[in-house]
């Protein structure tokens, strides 16, 4: 039985075939649609989640399995002070696999490891966030054509924002990949990614403030939000928070293929007036997210569809 | 010269660096055994200017000098049978810590999950540096730290 912590846990070979996969899903989704009957997924949402939870619901959906779990931690048994590890034991009972989310770093992990059933890390706080990942490899994978030789800009909150974490720690396994890492001081990118991660495989990697700068270089631009829900300190939150807006004039300063990506929601930190830019897939990144869910749950419950 | 009595079975601990040899009691439960242990502190040393050594009269198998690497992988461990030195132990950074340290980064799941081991991997062995199985915090080696 496999579970999914980090982006790292499937080989390079592994994902390929899981982007394979939802691309095939993507061009026969009737092929699939019955490829989950009588299976369920448990979605354990202990902090809000929008996108993250429909789409693992949508997933199994057009799989022809069904759905249960609960949305926030008050309307768990967390509020009563069960462990995840207890939480999870019950769980198995129910379901065929389930997607966690948690605040707390490390819960996912803890759940897989006294699970019956395959855990999907959903996001745990300020850490990994591997299916934003897979969404992201696929998005960019349909609409590159590669993974490898590109110049890619993450912007924003980079100390917390899992999913940049998560999306650097894939991408440096494919070849000629470089960062132009773009954030304030204060929001800088952890050094365990820094040192660990980039400069461990000796990654090419630069780190900037001003996003004008990085602009005219990027075949993609990974934009983030500011997230409320990672500063201890409002008053921080509130000095961060529009620091960068991507709009109409910036986007003249980028090549007329550069894509821009987001793993929403979106806040100030890309004007609407970007939205129509035929550049701007982040609404196709969501589609994405979707079939590669759906080829994620195929994989982990070992079904095969011919 | 200061003289501590002869061992006939246990560890004698040299080259501690100066001041730790109290830690070094805690980490391996030395408190808690009902054994005779000596401890030396800022004895004069060649090579070091001053260490601290500590003695443990107690059968080896009581004791687990695992963590010594993670506290000091540089400590020369004697152990001593019939009164004689019979091996040295050589230490390494241990691969992982279970409940030897404590995460403390708030937002991990040790911080409120009941029962949960506090397990740390050793991330990269020549900077000394441990992360937190779960959350990946980073802890350097105690003699990094220090």
């Amino acid at each position: 039985m496999r579970h999914l912590m980090s982006p790292l846990d499937f080989t390079v070979k592994e994902l390929d075939n899981l982007l394979n996969l939802a691309n095939d899903i993507e061009k026969n989704p009737k092929k699939y649609a019955h490829a989950c009957d009588g299976k369920k997924i448990a979605t354990l949402f202990y902090e809000p989640s929008t996108r993250t939870r429909l789409s693992f619901e949508a997933a199994m959906l057009n799989l022809g399995g069904s759905v249960l779990g609960f949305s926030s931690a008050d309307s768990s048994s967390a509020a009563k002070g069960e462990s995840v590890a207890d939480t999870i034991r019950i769980v198995s009972c129910y379901a065929d696999i389930c997607a966690m989310r948690h605040p707390k770093e490390g819960a996912p992990l803890v759940a897989s490891l006294k699970s019956s059933i395959p855990v999907i890390n959903a996001g745990d706080g300020g850490h990994q966030h591997p299916t934003q990942t897979l969404t992201d490899l696929l998005t960019i994978r349909s609409l590159k054509g590669r993974l490898d030789n590109l110049t890619i800009g993450l912007c924003g909150d980079l100390k917390f924002g899992r999913t940049v974490h998560s999306l650097i720690h894939a991408l440096v396994r494919y070849p000629n990949v470089h960062f132009i890492l773009i954030s304030p001081e204060e929001l800088r990118i952890p050094d365990y990614i820094r040192e660990d991660v980039l400069r461990r495989n000796n990654q090419s990697f630069r780190e900037v403030v001003r996003l004008e700068d990085a602009l005219p270089e990027l075949d993609l631009l990974y934009m983030t939000r500011v997230q409320k829900e990672r500063f201890f300190n409002e008053e921080d939150y509130v000095r961060m928070k529009d620091f960068y807006i991507l709009d109409k004039a910036k986007m003249k300063l980028a090549g007329p293929d550069m894509l821009v990506l987001h793993p929403l929601p979106r806040v100030n930190e890309i004007s609407v007036e970007v939205d129509d830019d035929p550049r701007a897939v982040y609404f196709k990144q969501v589609q994405y997210g979707v079939y590669v869910r759906m080829a994620l749950i195929l994989t982990l419950l070992e079904v095969e569809v011919c | 010269m200061l003289n501590v009595g002869q061992l006939n079975e246990g560890v004698v601990l040299d080259h501690i660096e100066a001041g730790k040899s109290m830690q070094i009691y805690r980490y391996l439960n030395l408190d808690k055994m009902d054994c005779c242990v000596a401890i030396i502190k800022n004895a004069h040393s060649n090579k070091m200017g001053k260490k601290d050594i500590i003695k443990v009269e107690c059968p080896i198998d009581q004791l687990d000098l695992n963590v010594l690497g993670y506290i000091d992988h540089k400590i020369t461990v004697n152990i001593i049978k019939d009164a004689r030195i019979v091996s040295k132990k050589v230490l390494s950074l241990p691969e992982q810590l279970v409940n030897i340290i404590t995460c403390k980064n708030p937002r991990c799941i040790t911080s409120i999950e009941q029962g949960l081991d506090q397990v740390f991997f050793l991330a990269d062995p020549e900077k000394e540096i441990y992360r937190c199985r779960y959350c990946e915090e980073k802890y350097r080696s105690m003699r990094r730290k220090a």
